[in-house]
């Protein structure tokens, strides 16, 4: 176990200088100067002085080796230095840690509900296999994962924020400066975020529970006697999560592509809709580092992830 | 042939064709004929579109800006007086051009890398399949939005961006499957008789592993008609005023108390030919899952 723990956090740390390595050289992939990822593309650079130009780009580094341009700026992120940003004109580090807290309270939210109801709802499918619960159960997950989350966005502000005015249209309150309005200001986006993922873990939830339901140790409790409770929560549940739990490492992915999404739709200033507006704004030192730190969240997640698979599952050995 | 030959052949289990047990588990479940219609409904929106569109696409009659859903405008039409259903129609071609291209680049480009990792193992699978765990490691709006930043906007950066990101899914499905394919004994005779690789990859391994490809493809199609409609609907993609559905719905912003079928309809149709394209994949693994064989 420990081996394998230690051979698949090398695994995660290689994925990860891969990772940077790909950012890297797409954000140098630009067309023209590679000053314009420091400056912008609004910086003018053909209007620039020859002087002014190596100047700057002595500043930048950009006179030096790539492999040791790659080096300076890993050195950076290591030291919790990701640059300044051109728009903002602010450490991006400092951006970042504002705006992550935001992404991170619907994030999170929709991710704990979304599971939640996902597992609910599939086992209520299984359990009432063919009857109306299990058909209604099997609309929700196909409209889940067929919905634009922008549109049902935009479906939700129009019912719940324009016409019956219930909750705010766009904005976040932080839940330490007005808790009840806090709530109110992520239900909408949080429900955007978690339906996607609700429904795939609802569909998985589903066919495991039904896998499980057919094989002999199932027939046997049923056989001894066991109250329906016991054997679904005890016998049946336990073993058809598992495969339940593979989902929830791809799950904190699609809540991060999501906030992209939610973010710009009720205008709340996360470090989704940083990326959008700073892909827009060729920011590209916030796109770059915003890209980095998120999908490296979503790589240890999936180690997490991988690592409590064998911990719950003891059948699964670390060859 | 002698009547010893036919007792032997009837004492065999009764051949069931497998193209009519396909049919049969396919169309079991009627829902699958509705997305087929749907996916009908749109091939057929995208070809013909200016026969089908009641109105320029493009250039809208001012005067009648924001109108409401009438006999004229069949779903009314926005600020600038384009009709909305017209837009609709041709909106159709950016969905189909956007997903079959991409599609198409990513299988391809997956299963070429995903065999050629599973077969030759070793030091080449280490570097494909860790090269393809860090771009899985990307969240696919992410590495479409990082790509569309350096590529800058547009209809084939979109392309791009999307196939770089779903190579990965198809390379893994694919390097799994050619390790279990390939430890098969009728691989073995095929060496025995002299096959080489590229022979045994191509016209062994790669049939064997097309009805998994199948089911992925047409699901794949569904997530990434989502994600064209999420970058379009950031207003990175097809430029004005070229019609996009997930464009259309952002457009329709400002008009949402007012005027919501300008949201509404766009919105409608992405999910609409989504949830076809979802209907289809499930239909077409129940029936070419193996495994359900005899169960289905």
């Amino acid at each position: 176990m420990t081996a394998y723990i230690i051979r698949r956090l090398i695994m995660a740390v290689i994925i990860i200088v891969i990772v940077t390595i790909l950012v890297f050289c797409a954000i140098r992939l630009l067309p023209g100067d590679p000053l314009i990822i420091f400056l912008g593309q609004n910086a003018n650079i053909e209007q620039m002085s020859q002087e002014r130009i190596e100047q700057l780009r002595h500043e930048y580094g950009l006179d030096r080796h790539p492999v040791v341009q790659y080096f300076d700026w890993i050195g950076g992120v290591l030291r919790g230095d990701l640059g300044r940003s051109i728009t903002y004109r602010d450490n991006v580090g400092k951006i970042m840690a504002e705006r992550f807290p935001v992404t991170l309270h619907i994030g999170l939210t929709a991710f704990i509900l979304g599971n939640a109801f996902g597992i609910l709802l599939g086992i209520v499918a299984a359990l009432r296999r063919g009857r109306w619960m299990d058909t209604v159960v099997t609309i929700i997950s196909y409209i889940g994962i067929s919905i634009p989350v922008f549109w049902l966005g935009f479906l939700l502000i129009y019912f719940f924020g324009l016409k019956l005015r219930w909750l705010p249209i766009t904005g976040y309150v932080s839940p330490f400066v007005d808790f009840w309005q806090s709530t109110k200001s992520i239900i909408m986006p949080a429900i955007c975020e978690m339906i996607t993922g609700m429904a795939v873990i609802a569909r998985q939830t589903r066919s495991a529970m039904l896998e499980v339901s057919r094989q002999d140790y199932i027939r046997t409790a049923w056989a001894k006697g066991l109250r329906e409770r016991y054997i679904v929560v005890k016998h049946m549940l336990k073993n058809s999560l598992i495969p339940v739990i593979t989902l929830l490492g791809i799950g904190v992915g699609m809540i991060f592509g999501g906030s992209v999404l939610v973010e710009t739709v009720f205008a709340i200033a996360g470090v989704g809709r940083l990326l959008v507006t700073s892909v827009f704004q060729q920011d590209y030192i916030v796109v770059q580092s915003g890209v980095l730190v998120i999908s490296s969240i979503v790589i240890l997640s999936n180690l997490i992830v991988d690592i409590s698979y064998g911990w719950l599952d003891p059948r699964i050995r670390y060859g | 042939m002698t009547g010893g030959n036919s007792t032997t052949f009837s004492e065999a289990p009764p051949r069931v064709s497998e193209w009519a047990r396909f049919w049969r588990v396919f169309f079991q479940r009627k829902i699958v004929i509705f997305g087929l219609a749907v996916l009908a409904l749109l091939v057929i929106c995208a070809i013909f579109a200016p026969w089908l569109a009641p109105h320029d696409p493009y250039r809208g009659e001012m005067r009648d800006a924001l109108s409401q859903p009438c006999a004229k405008y069949p779903l009314g039409t926005d600020i600038q007086g384009r009709d909305t259903l017209s837009r609709l129609i041709y909106g159709a071609r950016t969905v189909l051009v956007v997903g079959f291209i991409t599609v198409g680049v990513a299988a391809v480009a997956g299963v070429v890398l995903g065999i050629t990792a599973g077969y030759y193992g070793g030091i080449i699978s280490m570097v494909i399949m860790r090269f393809m765990d860090a771009l899985m490691g990307f969240p696919m709006m992410l590495l479409a939005l990082l790509l569309a930043a350096v590529l800058g906007g547009g209809i084939q950066n979109v392309i791009t961006a999307l196939s770089v990101a779903t190579i990965p899914g198809y390379a893994r499905v694919i390097h799994g499957l050619t390790l279990s394919i390939k430890e098969n004994d009728y691989i073995l005779a095929q060496r025995a008789m002299g096959a080489d690789d590229r022979r045994i990859m191509l016209s062994h391994i790669l049939p064997n592993s097309l009805p998994p490809m199948i089911v992925l493809i047409t699901l794949q199609l569904g997530s990434i008609i989502l994600a064209e409609a999420g970058l379009s609907f950031l207003g990175i993609g097809i430029k004005p005023p070229g019609a996009a559905w997930g464009a259309m719905v952002s457009d329709g912003y400002g008009y949402l108390l007012t005027h919501p079928v300008l949201s509404f309809a766009p919105g409608f149709a992405i999910m609409l030919v989504v949830f076809a394209f979802n209907l289809l994949g499930d239909g077409l693994r129940d029936a070419l899952d193996p495994r359900l064989r005899g169960l289905l």
